[in-house]
């Protein structure tokens, strides 16, 4: 293994510890090997690949529909978003419009799966500083956000509902009724979740200056999302570069102060916030109409196109070379948890593992998205 | 100094609370169900696997034509399908319908594509089994056996 | 009838070995139950079910876990130490029994009354330190070694916040005799209520919690940092002799803050407490703290090692020696 020989272990106190990929800490199949001095870390190196399907060259080979079931499972807790992109890709590439209400419902469904994405990210974040309850707490309402969910798209996870031109299935009242339930029930969920986790002194003092990122350290590597906006950059690409309806609804985007994780924890609870505040909106203003356009030509243009949409855990980009004929000559997938886990060695070096665990779970990174 | 007796104080204060909240759920209603013995209502709506539909109520054919869109769209390459001619029967007669669920990733662009609506989802979700065979369903004797 | 009992009240030595066996039984019984509370409440806590599925409310199900974990196979690791890693598990499940022998369940039930019965508990209790450290090191796995370093450093720091916090006790009642301190408290108020003791009584739970390596203390067994830590390697029966005395010594912290602060066997309010009523009281007490300890548990996150010994080394020990020298005090001078 080459990256075990990175380390010059002359010290004769330090030793390689593997960490991972079956560890509790890494949610699946990270595996880190730490170079340590005692409890302290001084030398991570991340190894990826132990979830790699080859998605890209699977684009590469079948036809440009054949990709929907795919764009799902890369990100399997923030799926939406990544229907998202790679149907908007494709629209913008063919240059297809899409029904207004076609648009809102894209809203809503993805500000939805944002929210229960940040939930688990929570609430796997606070499993790792050893709290075990939170989580469920969180899990309770993400159940109401995946039945909903799973009432109009079919499945409950690895949602296959945009379609290019519109999505699949039109919402009902049921749908609306159940989000707006959501909204009130959760509004009153959050004081609860902040008096049992964010209010914590044990909480504030494990993150509290933990893992810190500078902005120009988070600018150097690329970091996006909350991640990015921890360390108090106010960059999203809803706002920055608004794709779909998202200039039509007012949010704010929520910055961290310090850039440790105590600040990327509070940027999740309070994007939480706004996507209900989008999801509010957008049920208000929801156009009557049809929900897809059925498109009329099948095959890819030459050249090349990108498309950009902000998951729940940052820039997702798609970026298609197209030849003329039905299966795409080429696509790169841009995942935001790759960057934001290149910032762990720099970020990590020098750290207590506690410590360690502490900052890798603020990152809340999902694996499979980086190995795809 | 003032700092070391604050910080004793916000931080009891806030442990207190936390074995409120805890305190408060243990004393509430559970919310999971056990499972193989309560069942909550699933949507009607959940994806399955695919099925052939049938005519009507009392009929048991179906609407296939053997076109082949299902088979052409499918990603995975998972479905079969083969028909033949027969005398008197206008168009091809469907023969071969199989359908191998352990490839499916239930996208549901089989149905989409299909032109006389002749596939739907199923309802069922407790799929497990112990062999793969179980999975490689027959989608014509599923039909016939309804 | 009358004869076995003559015989038994005769021969000291028979009756400390049916004691052994009743306590030894005592000691897997109350794991089995804890383990059954401890699984239900999280449960309750977390608004699930727990066990369900065997017995009413899942009631039989720590037994067959335990039938179960006895017919695994205890596999030893290549490069471990084979005779200490057989050796750890008994070493940490052998004083957990010896400290149950002297402690006062009521008035008469008890193994054995021990003058200096403080001091040995203390002595025993600290044993356990030592089979957590042979085991980490015994199993030649890095997560262990790490478990079992914080072990060491943790009890260590966390016995003097214990020790300080019970010695206030012994100033007031003058005796290490766990019968005397316990009578000493047989009137209407208990060692609680007293402002300097109540204080003690604090620091005593939460250094006992850390001692007993329970939540938010459990470093040596950090799940998110130390995969399972001290026994990460440990399988089969001896897995479950070190959850057995895990339960078994948060039973003694627990029947410790009984007997020094609760009253021991003494009932509320002076209500009368005969031989067989006062090891009611005890028992209800004893567990209403354990269920605190599991409630705790179950709402906290980790702290962080140096956050540990901050805690006891800033906090808990400058709070306990001025708080021995305010109880000095007082005894002085009332």
């Amino acid at each position: 293994m080459a990256t075990m020989t990175k380390f010059q272990t002359n010290d004769k106190h330090r030793f390689l510890l593997n960490m991972g990929p079956q560890h509790p800490a890494t949610h699946g199949v990270l595996r880190v090997i730490l170079e340590m001095d005692g409890e302290y870390a001084m030398g991570i190196d991340p190894v990826l690949g132990y979830g790699h399907r080859m998605q890209e060259k699977m684009a590469e080979s079948r036809v440009w529909q054949g990709f929907y079931p795919n764009t799902g499972r890369m990100d399997y807790v923030g799926a939406m978003p990544f229907n998202h992109g790679y149907v908007a890709l494709i629209e913008r590439m063919a240059g297809i419009e899409v029904p207004e209400r076609a648009e809102y419902i894209r809203v809503i469904t993805s500000e939805m799966n944002r929210i229960s994405s940040h939930l688990l990210g929570i609430g796997a974040y606070v499993l790792d500083l050893g709290a075990f309850t939170p989580i469920l707490y969180a899990f309770d309402d993400r159940e109401d956000i995946l039945d909903a969910l799973e009432d109009i798209t079919g499945s409950r996870l690895t949602y296959c509902y945009y379609r290019v031109g519109g999505v699949l299935k039109d919402i009902d009242d049921t749908f609306i009724k159940r989000t707006r339930a959501f909204i009130a029930n959760f509004r009153k969920r959050i004081p609860m979740f902040n008096d049992l986790v964010t209010g914590n002194i044990i909480f504030i003092k494990r993150t509290e200056g933990v893992g810190i990122i500078t902005a120009d350290m988070a600018r150097r590597y690329g970091a996006t999302g909350p991640t990015l906006r921890g360390s108090g950059i106010p960059y999203d690409i809803r706002k920055s570069e608004p794709y779909s309806v998202y200039s039509h609804f007012d949010f704010d985007i929520p910055t961290g102060k310090n850039g440790d994780s105590l600040d990327r924890y509070n940027v999740r609870i309070m994007e939480m916030e706004q996507s209900l505040r989008i999801i509010e909106q957008a049920l208000d203003k929801l156009p009557e109409g049809p929900v897809l356009a059925k498109p009329k030509k099948t095959k890819l243009q030459e050249g090349d196109c990108s498309f950009s949409v902000e998951t729940a855990r940052g820039v997702l980009t798609y970026y298609l070379v197209g030849d003329g004929s039905e299966v795409p000559y080429k696509l790169k997938i841009r995942v935001p948890s790759f960057s934001n886990l290149s910032l762990m060695e720099e970020m990590c070096t020098g750290m207590l593992i506690a410590d360690l665990v502490s900052a890798m779970g603020s990152l809340d990174l999902v694996i499979p998205e980086i190995d795809r | 100094m003032s700092g070391y007796f604050r910080d004793i104080y916000t931080g009891g204060k806030s442990l207190l609370i936390g074995l409120g909240v805890t305190f408060k759920a243990m004393i509430q209603p559970v919310v999971t169900v056990q499972y193989p013995r309560e069942k909550i209502d699933v949507t009607p709506n959940i994806r399955g696997h695919i099925e052939l539909i049938k005519f009507d109520d009392n009929d048991s054919r179906h609407n296939c034509m053997v076109c082949g869109m299902c088979a052409k769209s499918c990603p995975c390459g998972c479905l079969t399908v083969d028909g033949e001619k027969r005398e008197g029967v206008k168009g091809k007669v469907l023969t071969v319908f199989l359908y191998d669920f352990t490839k499916c990733s239930l996208c549901g662009l089989c149905v989409e594509s299909c032109s006389r609506s002749a596939l739907t989802f199923s309802n069922e979700y407790e799929l497990a089994g112990f062999t793969r065979d179980e999975f490689h369903y027959d989608l014509i004797k599923r039909l016939e056996g309804k | 009838m009358q004869q076995i009992i003559d015989m038994i009240q005769t021969y000291s030595l028979l009756r400390m070995l049916i004691a052994f066996l009743i306590l030894i039984a005592i000691v897997f019984a109350n794991a089995i139950v804890m383990g059954y509370l401890e699984r239900k409440i999280a449960a309750r806590i977390q608004r699930r079910w727990g066990p369900m599925e065997i017995g009413v409310q899942g009631w039989l199900q720590m037994i067959l876990d335990g039938v179960k974990i006895l017919g695994k196979q205890l596999i030893v690791p290549k490069d471990a130490d084979r005779f200490l890693f057989r050796l750890a598990p008994l070493l940490c499940f052998t004083p957990v029994i010896m400290i149950f022998a002297v402690l006062p369940f009521s008035s008469s039930l008890y193994g054995i009354n021990l003058n200096i019965g403080l001091i040995y508990i203390i002595a025993m209790a600290s044993i356990n330190v030592f089979a957590i450290l042979i085991a980490g090191w015994s199993s030649n796995n890095k997560y262990s070694m790490f478990g079992a370093m914080r072990a060491v450093a943790q009890n260590i720091a966390y016995e003097i916040p214990i020790l300080l916090s019970l010695l206030a006790v012994v100033l007031t009642t003058a005796s290490f005799d766990l019968q005397k301190i316990v009578e000493a408290q047989s009137g209407l108020l208990w060692f609680v209520v007293y402002p300097n003791l109540f204080v003690a009584f604090v620091i005593y739970l939460i250094a006992g919690c850390a001692e007993t390596n329970r939540a938010p203390f459990d470093l040596p067994e950090a799940e998110s940092e130390l995969t399972a830590g001290f026994h990460t390697e440990y399988s089969g029966f001896a897995f479950g002799l070190f959850a057995i005395a895990e339960y078994g010594n948060l039973f003694i912290m627990a029947s410790i803050a009984t007997i020094m602060f609760l009253g021991g066997w003494n009932g509320p309010f002076g209500l009368a407490s005969g031989p067989l009523m006062g090891a009611v009281w005890f028992m209800l007490k004893v567990f209403i703290l354990m269920l605190v300890m599991i409630w705790v548990r179950w709402t906290y996150p980790r702290v962080r090692f140096d956050q540990l010994m901050n805690l006891a080394w800033k906090y808990l020990i400058p709070f306990s020696l001025v708080n021995l020298l305010i109880t000095a005090f007082l005894v002085k001078m009332i």
